[in-house]
């Protein structure tokens, strides 16, 4: 829908005044300018610092050893690593699913005239400005410790990082489904499919670009929090790579975190090579997404 | 939906849609079980998300009855002193439990962030929206993306490591302070201030601006006096949902902030905040039960709250701003 919507319908007419621009005119342009360059500044600034500090310990022994706090100098971080797939992969396990079967009931089966559906909707725009660190405190409290009681495992940090993400993905799964045009639904039905048959065999194929971009963009946000999984265990100093969900853990983020507070300066270089690697894997993401964006989108 | 009621077999409905006349009732004659099995468990995901705010309501709130039996709630919320992580560990008394420092920290380093965030992100989003050529804009907004992509930990690290230093030879600041920080939140919040408001720009109809220049209005006036004001109530939505990030931000504090609840207002010292709190609390060893650890449920719980505050205000205005044109 915001594709068509950004396709102009002609060039607009030039509306530029006859008079030459006076000297307001020409300093509010000049400051919104700079605005951008600043903006733009910044982020060169960022990159191009984290490149250069990373680059000292961007080597084999950043993937290929264990964080030790005896050798920092040829330490890695190789557990932070698997602890972050693994994580991940239970994230996206638990996420994904849920969030796409709740968008496509909330577009394809939801009487949005219906004031528990309405309910959900506000719930969930709700949900997505909450701030991170409250899921943490929401795992700590149900799935850590009381009722479930896990312990700090692999699989609490999955559950804080798909609450996180779930509301962006159901949001961005949900424009998706509203950009497939109503006449294949209406053929669809017309043929005698159920509401189900023509999700399933109809409506999803033809949103899986949208759904898949909104997915990648929404684990790339996960793979860079940090903020929960402190609260649910990940500041642990882990020297193994977990076996399982149910294994203790740390991710890249909050070894990061917990590098930069110890005082040696080769911790400091390891925790800038971290970042260098945990950019890298996002920039990939984040290009890969766009790309996905750009190439499968469908105009209707 | 448009085509109708999706209940199979519920006459009021079918009725309904005769009436209608427009729409065809598309409801399968033959009934299939599956698919109310499938519909409930489609309904039962989205619900989901319901559950979750119940239980983020239960999980902060639930420890409070706890937390106020043993600390009063005046106490709490007008005390100038907190020392939850000093004395003995399963104590009670010998703590001072006065938020207000941690609140004040919070929302200095919060002003620090919108100094930088409000300006440069509605430039920015002024230009791209009403300056910028369509080419700009197809660089520019992915550019926004990837600084909004940058993880906050990421952040934090270089406000400590590459700002504070520079800070600290020209301010004299402390290697622990809120300015360092609260600059960089400030440079994390500007892509969703600028997104936001440029949306909310972007959304003033043509005519609008059509109308202004033929009026003999220049580029300047007509952005300023108005699109900024047709778009008011979106910007000021887009800059509320920043305030409410700034609030929240948990990893550039917790690194650069530092750990020491003090109510000052002197951005150069170190003031903790609400999230570096729970942050320090949970990195550390909370034994569950004693009362750090409640502590940690009613410093969120006032978090969550203010926060809560913010993005329903700002839902509500992004709300106005849709139903405008």
């Amino acid at each position: 829908m915001t594709a068509t919507l950004e396709e102009r319908v002609a060039e607009p007419p030039e509306l530029t005044g006859t008079k030459r621009p006076d000297v307001r005119s020409a300093v509010f342009a000049g400051a919104l300018w700079a605005c951008l360059l600043l903006a733009g500044l910044f982020l060169m600034a960022v990159l191009l610092v984290i490149l250069q500090r990373g680059w000292a310990r961007f080597d084999l022994a950043l993937v290929s050893e264990q964080p030790s706090r005896l050798n920092p100098e040829g330490a890695g971080v190789q557990s932070a690593i698997f602890g972050t797939l693994w994580v991940m992969l239970g994230t996206i396990l638990l996420a994904i699913p849920i969030g796409v079967a709740g968008a496509v009931y909330l577009e394809e089966f939801a009487d949005n005239t219906k004031w528990w559906n309405r309910l959900i909707e506000v719930n969930i725009q709700n949900l997505a400005a909450v701030e991170s660190i409250i899921f943490g405190i929401l795992v700590l409290a149900f799935i850590v410790r009381g009722p479930i009681g896990t312990g700090f495992v692999v699989l609490a940090g999955s559950a804080a990082l798909a609450m996180v993400i779930l509301p962006i993905i159901i949001i961005t799964a949900r424009q998706a489904l509203r950009a497939v045009p109503q006449d294949i639904r209406h053929a669809s039905l017309g043929l005698g499919a159920t509401v189900w048959q023509t999700s399933w065999r109809q409506v999803l194929p033809a949103a899986v670009p949208g759904i898949a971009t909104g997915t990648i963009l929404a684990v790339s946000r996960a793979i860079g929090e940090a903020a929960p999984l402190i609260l649910v265990g990940a500041t642990a100093f882990v020297t193994f790579n977990p076996e399982g969900f149910f294994s203790r853990y740390t991710v890249l983020p909050v070894q990061i975190f917990t590098l930069v507070k110890f005082p040696e300066e080769a911790n400091l270089q390891l925790a800038w090579a971290a970042i260098l690697l945990l950019i890298i894997i996002l920039l990939a993401m984040n290009g890969t997404a766009i790309y996905l964006r750009n190439k499968f989108q469908r105009r209707w | 939906m448009t085509f109708g009621p999706v209940t199979p077999g519920s006459p009021g409905a079918i009725a309904e849609s005769r009436e209608a006349g427009n729409t065809i009732n598309l409801t399968a004659t033959s009934r299939r079980p599956g698919e109310q099995v499938i519909k409930v468990l489609l309904a039962a995901s989205a619900f989901l998300s319901v559950i979750i705010t119940i239980g983020i309501v239960v999980a902060l709130f639930a420890p409070l009855t706890t937390f106020f039996a043993n600390v009063s709630i005046v106490e709490f919320l007008t005390g100038t002193s907190w020392t939850a992580g000093f004395g003995a560990k399963d104590s009670w008394d010998d703590k001072d439990w006065g938020v207000l420092p941690l609140v004040v920290g919070t929302l200095l380093t919060m002003t620090i962030a919108l100094v930088v965030a409000v300006p440069i992100g509605l430039g920015v989003a002024t230009y791209l929206s009403e300056y910028a050529s369509e080419r700009l804009r197809q660089t520019v907004k992915p550019a926004l993306e990837v600084l909004a992509g940058v993880p906050s930990v990421v952040y934090g690290v270089i406000a400590l490591i590459v700002l504070t230093p520079i800070l600290q030879d020209l301010l004299g600041a402390n290697i622990f302070n809120n300015l360092s920080p609260g600059i960089i939140t400030g440079f994390m919040i500007v892509p969703i201030v600028a997104s936001l408001s440029e949306d909310a720009m972007t959304a003033v109809p043509r005519s609008m601006r059509e109308g202004s220049y033929a009026l003999g209005a220049n580029r300047m006036q007509t952005t300023v006096r108005i699109v900024i004001p047709a778009a008011l109530s979106g910007i000021v939505a887009a800059v509320v949902l920043g305030i409410s990030r700034a609030v929240g931000e948990t990893m550039i504090v917790a690194i650069a902030a530092g750990s020491q609840a003090q109510l000052t207002l002197n951005p150069l010292v170190g003031a903790q905040t609400m999230t570096a709190f729970i942050a320090q609390v949970a990195s550390g060893d909370a034994p569950q039960g004693s009362p750090v650890y409640y502590s940690l449920f009613a410093v969120g719980a006032l978090l969550f709250v203010m926060t809560l505050v913010m993005n329903i205000f700002s839902i509500a205005l992004v709300r106005r701003f849709r139903q405008a044109y």
